[in-house]
Parts: structure tokens; C-alpha cells; sequence
């Protein structure tokens, strides 16, 4: 499990080469310019990333969920808000494929593994965040459609995306009254709010998702009614896997940059790497991020496995990674003085991707809430 | 049509790259060793044909050391076909002319219409390999490519040099080397990744090849480090500075 195959290796070397020349060299003036390049995803589609953990029969990659953290890392050194991006995406690609049947899937999986086609996860909206299931958008069956009224809120992707999973509310049975809904652009009585002005993840676009009398076919429906909360769930183990290696991608590349800083950076008559003080901070930092990858790829193979601790470990190694992630990249910060404040260095718009991490895919205290009621049950 | 690529494994140049100061030779283990990206290049070009035509067969050919095959897994990654891989402790410090004899052997019954090359590598940067390959198997060389196009029969293309461009063209079979100004080579994807394993390598002993085993004819004569680099020359400015920088740059020959 922590040994590389050398297909591991193979295909780390290609994320890496892709992500220093297509990625890297743009960042800092995607999050400038908030601008979300599409056809660089499209590129990464190409070379497979648009399913990664999707079968192979409609385009998917077929890799395995520690590749999938292999591959995150390596993505988010260069750009944590693609690589979040993309994260996304790869779990809307799956959902559709471990969720869809045979019909749905071979027209919805070629152009989302190939990133022509983009998707956007509606799950949240204004009233309901954390408490998932209290969740009022609604989706009323007429004939052999489904009519859907609500606002999904913080939607990834919103106003790109050619298809929107809504998870919407059939019945009044808490969370077994949810319904996964595939929702194509450009369906009559869909719009989007306007782009939301946000401290980090500026490369790519976040808007509410309104429903006005939206009509799709019953057959755009992922599972059978009342499947909605578990398919969501599901594709959030994946997710915050994934999350936690994007975490970890930006703060590996910020806690490298501080290593080679204070080699360089000389103060009171010594590189500042002679201060015991700051090297047991870089010790500190690198240690953590060991242990937070440690502990991601028991999760990935837990999941890649369906270990019966899946749930708690996904929970426990996003809560690890997106914590220790943020905390190495504003300790990087730090360790590059005033430097560190500036745009120019690269630190703070790390810091600023990391801080959302721990937000989002269930907020790091919902994690302790899963861990903990888990804990208890035992 | 089928297409032979030759490929090479060299030290990355982002690394310090050294010579054993011993024999003469490359220091193999100093860095990452990886596909020549001129190389990567020449395949890039196969692979574009065959996307366009794809009854097109591209082969890569190194000769190498274990490592090599290394080299062949990531060719086969980009989408090509086979490899073939030439390998014998017997070959370890092959000057140009022996290297070339030792491929050209082993192109000999491939049946290649192309055989595309980079016109030279980044380490050795002989530039003189294909086209002795060209020569041991008598076939044309066209040289130094930016522009390459093959259609049945022929290949053609676009020479540059500082006078201006040659359009040049041959019969195939045929010897043709790129430059850096060709495609950007592709990245491999997932699906070649782990696809590239199960396509076929042969591997090659210089005993199973009609060569003749001449050793050497160059020889390392002696080598030495490059030289420490020197502090560089200060100019204070004490209102003079403009004129001793001109001075300097006209010493220099500079401008
Ligand atoms: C940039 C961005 C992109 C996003 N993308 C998407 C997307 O693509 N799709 C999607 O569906 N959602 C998305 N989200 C929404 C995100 O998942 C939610 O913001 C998150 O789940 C928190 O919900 P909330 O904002 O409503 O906070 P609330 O649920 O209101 O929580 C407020 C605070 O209270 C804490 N809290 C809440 N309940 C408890 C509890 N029981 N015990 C302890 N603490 C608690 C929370 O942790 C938080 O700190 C995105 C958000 C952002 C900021």
C-alpha cells in the first residue's frame, strides 16, 4: 500500500509533467483573473482525469482510490483549485457511473470522462449546509417527468457545468425522502446566480443553482426514489479523500518552497536554516504531512476495498488532511516573513485555496460528528 | 506504413549532469534518466501519423542499458506499438560509429518505411548517429526536419538555417531526423499507462545481430571538470561605469 507500483509511479510522473506545464506556470493569474480554463480541463480529459475511478467502458480511467490521492496531490501542488475542481467533477463521474443504468451512463460518461462535458454536485443549499437532510428544494412528479423547484447554494462549477446531480426532496421522510436528480443545461427554468466573490478558489466559479418549473424525464433520475441522501453520501467518501489530497498537494509545494527560503534567507549573521527553532518547525511540517498522507491512503484503500470502517476513516483522514494542510501552508506564510504576504511569493493564495478545505465535503466539525457517533455506537 | 522511432535514454537536463572523470563515460546514475526529449519529439510526429492513418505501425528502437527499457515503457505509453531493445554489456562505451552499426543491424529486417530519429541528443550531442545509420543502410537522409509530412511513398519536409529554408523530399524508405521546432510531444494518458506493459519488447543481444564486433574507433582521450566559475568583473560607477561597460561588451565582442 505505501510502496509506488511502478504504474503508480508512471502515472504520478505524467500528473506531475502536465500539471508544471499546463497548470503551474498560470495560477497565479487564474486566481487573479478568475478564470476557469475550461480548456485545460478539457486537456486534462485527454489524459484521463475526468474519470479516474470510473470504468473503463465509458471512458473512465479505471484506476484505483489511492491513485486517485496520487494523482490530487499531485495536481494541487501545482494549482489547488483546479485540482479541487477536478475532484468534484471525478465525483459526479462516478456517482453517474456506480449509480446509473446502462442507458444513463453510456450518454453521460463519454463526455464527462473526456472533461468535455463538466458536472457540478447540487447538494447544499441557502438553509441547509451541514444538516444536509433538511434539504427543501423539491422535485414533484408529473406524468413521466419530475418538476423541481428550489436553490442549491455554493455549487461548484454552476453556470460551466453541462450537468447538474440534484439531490432533491420526493417525500417528507427526512433523509430517505432525497432523490438524485441529473438536471442537463439549459433546461427551461434553470439559472444561475451571480459568480460569488470568495477568499480562495478563484480559478473556479461558484453560483447558486435556481429551479423554476425545471421539467426533466424520470429517466434522468440516479437509483430509485429515496436513494438521493445515500448516493451523495457515497460520493462524498470519495470526495473527501480527494479534498484531503488536494489539502495536502498545496502545502507539500508550500512547505517546499520554505525549505528552500530559509536555506537562502539569511539573518543574524546565518541562514535562517541554522535556527534550531525554525528547523524543528520544518520538521514539524513535514511530519505532519506525513502522517496526514498516511493516513489518506488507509482511507483511499479502505474505500477501494468497502472496508466496513470506510465511513469513519474518510471522515477522520479529510478532517487530518485538511487541517494539517491549512496549518503547513500558513505556517509556510509565516516562515517567509513579510514575503510570505505577498501575492508574488505564492504562499497566500496556497493559504487561501487551503482555508475552503476545511469547509466544504461536510465542515471538519461534521467530521468529528461522524467520528464521534461512530465511536459511540461501538 | 511503419514507422521506427530510435530512442535514447539521457540524464535529465534539469539536473547537474557529469562524466566519470575514470572512464570517460557519462555518469548514468548521477540523476534521473529519462527519454530524450528530442526523441519524445520524433515520436510525437509517428504518433500524429498514425493518429491520421491508423493502419500506421510505430516501433521504438534503444539501445541501452537495463534502464533503457524504461525509456521503452514510456514510448509505448504515448501509443506506441512494440519496442525493440538492444541490450549487451558488450556495448557499454559504443562510440557513434558502433552505435549506429549496432542499430542500423538491428533496423535491418524490421521492413521500416521510416525510421525517424532527433537530430542529436541532448548528452552526447554528436548529431551524427542517423545519419550513419542512414549510411550503413544506404538509405537517404533528410536531415534536421522542423516540418515533416509523409503521404504514400514519400516523405517531405522544411529544413531551416539561417540563409532560409530548404524544402526537401525522398523516396521511402528513408532516414529522417527532427528538430526542436517539431510537435510538442503528447503527455501518455491512464489508459496508455497501464496499457504499455502488455504491448511486445523484444530484447536484442548484439550476438543474435549480423555486426561486425569492431571495437571502438574513438576514443576518450581525457577529460577534465568544467572549471570553477570565476567571480565576474565589477564596475563601480564613479561617472565613468557607461564607457567601461561599452569598453567591455566591444572587448568582449558582445555586441
Ligand atoms: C467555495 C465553496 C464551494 C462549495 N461547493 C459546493 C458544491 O459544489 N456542492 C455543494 O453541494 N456544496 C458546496 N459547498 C457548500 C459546503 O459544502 C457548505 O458550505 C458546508 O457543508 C457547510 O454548510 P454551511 O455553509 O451551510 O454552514 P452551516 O451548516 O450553517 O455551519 C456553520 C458552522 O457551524 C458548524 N456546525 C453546523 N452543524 C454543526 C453540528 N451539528 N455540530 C458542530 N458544528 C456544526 C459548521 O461546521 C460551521 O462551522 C461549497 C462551499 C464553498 C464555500
Amino acid at each position: 500500500m505505501f510502496e509506488r507500483t511502478e504504474d503508480q509511479q508512471a502515472v504520478v510522473e505524467m500528473v506531475r509533467d502536465f500539471a508544471a506545464t499546463a497548470l503551474a506556470p498560470h495560477a497565479a493569474e487564474w486566481d487573479e483573473t478568475k478564470h476557469f480554463p475550461v480548456d485545460v480541463l478539457a486537456e486534462a480529459g485527454t489524459l484521463g482525469m475526468g474519470g479516474i475511478y470510473v470504468g473503463e467502458t465509458y471512458g473512465g480511467s479505471g484506476l484505483s482510490r489511492t491513485d486517485a490521492v496520487l494523482i490530487f496531490e499531485e495536481l494541487a501542488k501545482a494549482d489547488p483549485s483546479i485540482a479541487a475542481y477536478i475532484s468534484i467533477h471525478n465525483m459526479v463521474a462516478w456517482m453517474v457511473d456506480a449509480f446509473g443504468n446502462e442507458t444513463q451512463r453510456a450518454a453521460w460518461l463519454p463526455g464527462l470522462t473526456s472533461m468535455t462535458e463538466l458536472g457540478s454536485y447540487c447538494l447544499t443549499e441557502p438553509g441547509a449546509g451541514s444538516d444536509a437532510a433538511a434539504l427543501a428544494t423539491r422535485a414533484v412528479r408529473d406524468g413521466d417527468e419530475y418538476v423541481i423547484n428550489g436553490t442549491k447554494q455554493f455549487i461548484s462549477g454552476a453556470g460551466t457545468s453541462t450537468w447538474y446531480v440534484v439531490m432533491a426532496r420526493t417525500a417528507e421522510t427526512g433523509s430517505h425522502g432525497i432523490t438524485a436528480i441529473v438536471v442537463p443545461d439549459g433546461t427551461p427554468g434553470l439559472s444561475f446566480g451571480a459568480e460569488e466573490k470568495k477568499m480562495g478558489w478563484r480559478a473556479q466559479p461558484t453560483r447558486q443553482v435556481v429551479f423554476e418549473d425545471v421539467r426533466v424525464p424520470v429517466s434522468n433520475r440516479l437509483g430509485e426514489e429515496g436513494d438521493g441522501f445515500m448516493i451523495a453520501m457515497k460520493g462524498l467518501n470519495g470526495g473527501r479523500i480527494n479534498i484531503g489530497a488536494c489539502s495536502l498537494g498545496g502545502a507539500q509545494t508550500a512547505f517546499e518552497k520554505s525549505v528552500a527560503y530559509l536555506k537562502e534567507r539569511h539573518a543574524f549573521g546565518a541562514a535562517l536554516v541554522k535556527q534550531q527553532h525554525l528547523l524543528f518547525e520544518l520538521a514539524d511540517m513535514d511530519t505532519e504531512l506525513e502522517t496526514a498522507r498516511t493516513l489518506l491512503m488507509r482511507a483511499a484503500d479502505a474505500l477501494e476495498h468497502g472496508a466496513p470502517d470506510t465511513v469513519k476513516l474518510c471522515a477522520m483522514a479529510k478532517r487530518v488532511a485538511t487541517d494539517t494542510g491549512f496549518r503547513v501552508a500558513n505556517q509556510a506564510l509565516q516562515l517567509h516573513g513579510g514575503y510570505g504576504y505577498l501575492s508574488e511569493y505564492g504562499l497566500e493564495k496556497i493559504v487561501r485555496d487551503l482555508r475552503v478545505h476545511q469547509i466544504l465535503e461536510g465542515s471538519n466539525e461534521i467530521m468529528r460528528l461522524i467520528v464521534g457517533r461512530l465511536a459511540l455506537e461501538d | 506504413m511503419k514507422i521506427v522511432v530510435l530512442i535514447k535514454q539521457v540524464p535529465d537536463t534539469y539536473e547537474e549532469r557529469t562524466l566519470d572523470l575514470t572512464t570517460g563515460w557519462l555518469n548514468r546514475d548521477a540523476g534521473d534518466n529519462i527519454v530524450d526529449e528530442i526523441n519524445e519529439r520524433a515520436l510525437e510526429v509517428a504518433l500524429q501519423q498514425k493518429d491520421k492513418d491508423k493502419s500506421t505501425e510505430v516501433v521504438v528502437l534503444a539501445m541501452g542499458p537495463d534502464g533503457a527499457a524504461k525509456a521503452i515503457r514510456k514510448a509505448l505509453s504515448m501509443g506506441a506499438d512494440s519496442g525493440i531493445h538492444v541490450k549487451d554489456d558488450s556495448l557499454a562505451g559504443s562510440d557513434a560509429i558502433r552505435t549506429a552499426a549496432v542499430l542500423a543491424a538491428a533496423l535491418k529486417d524490421v521492413g521500416a518505411d521510416i525510421i525517424l530519429a532527433g537530430n542529436e541528443s541532448t548528452d552526447g550531442r554528436g548529431g551524427v548517429v542517423p545519419a550513419m545509420v542512414a549510411e550503413f543502410l544506404s538509405l537517404p537522409l533528410l536531415g534536421a526536419l522542423s516540418v515533416a509530412e509523409f503521404s504514400a511513398g514519400t516523405v517531405s519536409g522544411e529544413r531551416r538555417s539561417e540563409e532560409g529554408t530548404l524544402r526537401v523530399s525522398s523516396a521511402l524508405p528513408a532516414v529522417v531526423t527532427v528538430t526542436e521546432n517539431i510537435a510538442e510531444a503528447r503527455f501518455p494518458n491512464f489508459k496508455g499507462i497501464l496499457t504499455a506493459k502488455r504491448k511486445p519488447v523484444s530484447t536484442v543481444s548484439v550476438g543474435e545481430l549480423e555486426v561486425a564486433s569492431t571495437p571502438a574507433r574513438s576514443m576518450v582521450v581525457s577529460t577534465s571538470e568544467r572549471p570553477v566559475r570565476a567571480a565576474g568583473t565589477k564596475v563601480v560607477d564613479e561617472g565613468t561605469a557607461g564607457t567601461q561597460l561599452a569598453a567591455y561588451l566591444i572587448e568582449n565582442r558582445l555586441v
